[in-house]
């Protein structure tokens, strides 16, 4: 019964980050000039790095098949055009490219008047430091914050004290005051804490108060993370 | 050298100069040569909880700014023949107190003293940090109630990194928990955070719990460390406290509620 309801494949909508290319000159001249410049900048940084590029103030159709070979020539990987209009989706369409949606309004875009071709990585692909431990209490007033990877307490985080993680946040403690996990926006991240008693919790900007929280997870061992963009928690054991 | 002990606090009102006064006393009493400096500079009162108001004549302030020398400003205790008071400038505010001239008597004092208990001002601000940034060891005090307990954690983060000792990277300072004002019939009744939830939150080492106590009021209007009240509650458990800060260990008492005897029953009490 079991194996026979089992579906072979499934398709589940996921969130990944990605970069977003926004140029001004579409012409593959120029787009192979400003890269190689860009990606001279961090060599192998972007290797084989999914991209999407911004067609949002293009005025004619780019050649988007040369603009595909380029990539690929350049050890990146074109997955599709964003803000494109009907015309501009067809001919992405035709050249074996995804049309996706703009990236949300209010996030940080590159002045559009920006004459070079510049790449601007979505924040959490990039992992810059290494994941802190800290074996002391965060107390009232306190602020931590990791950037690019783990935070590990072993201690309580008073109430008042923040912990902020781009990954994820682990307290082998009490947690009284706030935590946020996946803080540049990766909705893959959770938190762990040993003793679940907080005034917020967020992960990838999805937040639970300390007033949702109350009910059967209250000061216990549990496990917080994000599923269809929804909270979900679990007992750790 | 002096070891330097900061009463401090967070909130206001919780009992910091009753407490700095009364462990003050008790370390004399014990034969240590103790001075007692008061850090709330324009809210002047370890004056008259020692019951010295009457013979201030410099400050803390004239000494930092040149205008006294330490021995025309310190007050000898009439009680006790090694316990000496600093007072606050009653007339001045706290950014009178800057740290070269903070450290500068702190090293003067250090020099006589054995203890040197700093009575801090509430708040976190300047005041608050001076009496603070030069401490080895740190007497948190709290009232079993919620927002002194917050206030304590806040100071207790500012302890281990605005400190001279975490700046420089030196061990930390010794954190001790002292309660005050703790009512046992209202823990019983949950009208009142018991030492066991306070612990539980601050988790640091708890130095001793000072029951509510009218002898508190008394002392303090009269003009004597409650210390000295040997007959009183809260006397009593001021001794215990000092007994432990220098190294004895003592059971703590007043956790709970008194058993009424009979008498106590049908006359009150």
């Amino acid at each position: 019964m079991v194996a026979m309801s089992d579906p072979i494949i499934e398709l589940k909508g996921s969130l990944f980050p990605l970069s977003v290319l926004y140029c001004q000159d579409f012409s593959v001249a120029s787009l192979r000039q400003e890269l190689s410049n860009k990606l001279a900048q961090a060599p192998g940084f972007f290797t084989q790095a999914p991209v999407v590029i911004s067609v949002e103030n293009c005025e004619q159709i780019p050649d988007f098949s040369a603009i595909k070979q380029l990539f690929t020539e350049l050890q990146l990987v074109l997955v599709g055009v964003c803000g494109a209009d009907a015309t501009l989706k067809k001919a992405a369409h035709a050249a074996g490219l995804a049309a996706l949606q703009p990236p949300k309004a209010g996030k940080a875009e590159p002045a559009k008047a920006a004459p070079v071709a510049a790449v601007t990585p979505a924040a959490p692909t990039v992992i810059t430091t290494e994941n802190k431990t800290l074996e002391q209490n965060i107390r009232s007033g306190q602020q931590i914050y990791v950037k690019g990877a783990d935070l590990i307490i072993r201690g309580t985080v008073g109430a008042g004290a923040e912990v902020i993680a781009d990954g994820n946040i682990h307290i082998y403690g009490a947690l009284r005051g706030k935590a946020i996990a996946g803080a540049g926006g990766d909705a893959s991240k959770k938190i762990y804490c040993y003793n679940m008693q907080p005034e917020l919790i967020s992960i990838a900007g999805n937040y639970w108060l300390s007033d949702n929280l109350q009910g059967d997870y209250w000061g216990k061992p549990v496990c917080i993370g994000l599923q269809d963009g929804q909270l979900m928690m679990a007992e750790l054991f | 050298m002096a070891k330097i002990i900061v009463v401090t606090s967070g909130k206001g009102g919780v009992g910091k100069t009753t407490t700095s006064a009364a462990i003050g006393t008790g370390l004399a009493l014990k034969g240590h040569k103790t001075v007692i400096v008061d850090f709330d500079i324009g809210l002047r009162n370890l004056d008259l909880i020692m019951g010295c108001e009457r013979r201030v004549v410099y400050d803390f302030v004239n000494v930092i700014n040149g205008e006294a020398n330490l021995k025309q400003a310190l007050i000898k205790d009439k009680r006790l023949e090694n316990l000496f008071i600093l007072p606050a400038s009653q007339t001045r505010d706290k950014d009178a107190l800057h740290k070269e001239g903070v450290e500068r008597v702190l090293n003067e004092l250090s020099e006589e003293f054995d203890f040197i208990i700093c009575d801090s001002p509430a708040g976190i601000e300047s005041g608050a940090m001076m009496a603070l940034y030069f401490a080895d060891e740190a007497i948190v005090v709290t009232n079993p109630e919620v927002s002194s307990v917050r206030d304590s954690d806040r100071i207790l983060g500012m302890l281990s990194s605005k400190s001279r000792r975490a700046e420089q990277g030196l061990p930390g300072i010794k954190e001790h928990l002292l309660l005050t004002r703790y009512n046992p019939e209202r823990v019983q009744k949950g009208e009142m955070l018991s030492v066991d939830d306070v612990n539980d939150i601050l988790a640091i080492k708890l130095l001793g719990v000072i029951p509510e106590s009218q002898a508190v009021l008394n002392a303090s209007n009269s003009g004597q460390p409650v210390i000295l009240d040997a007959e009183s509650d809260a006397g009593q458990a001021y001794l215990d406290t000092v007994a432990r800060l220098t190294g004895e260990t003592v059971p703590f008492r007043f956790l709970n509620v008194e058993k009424k005897g009979l008498l106590k029953r049908i006359f009150g009490g």
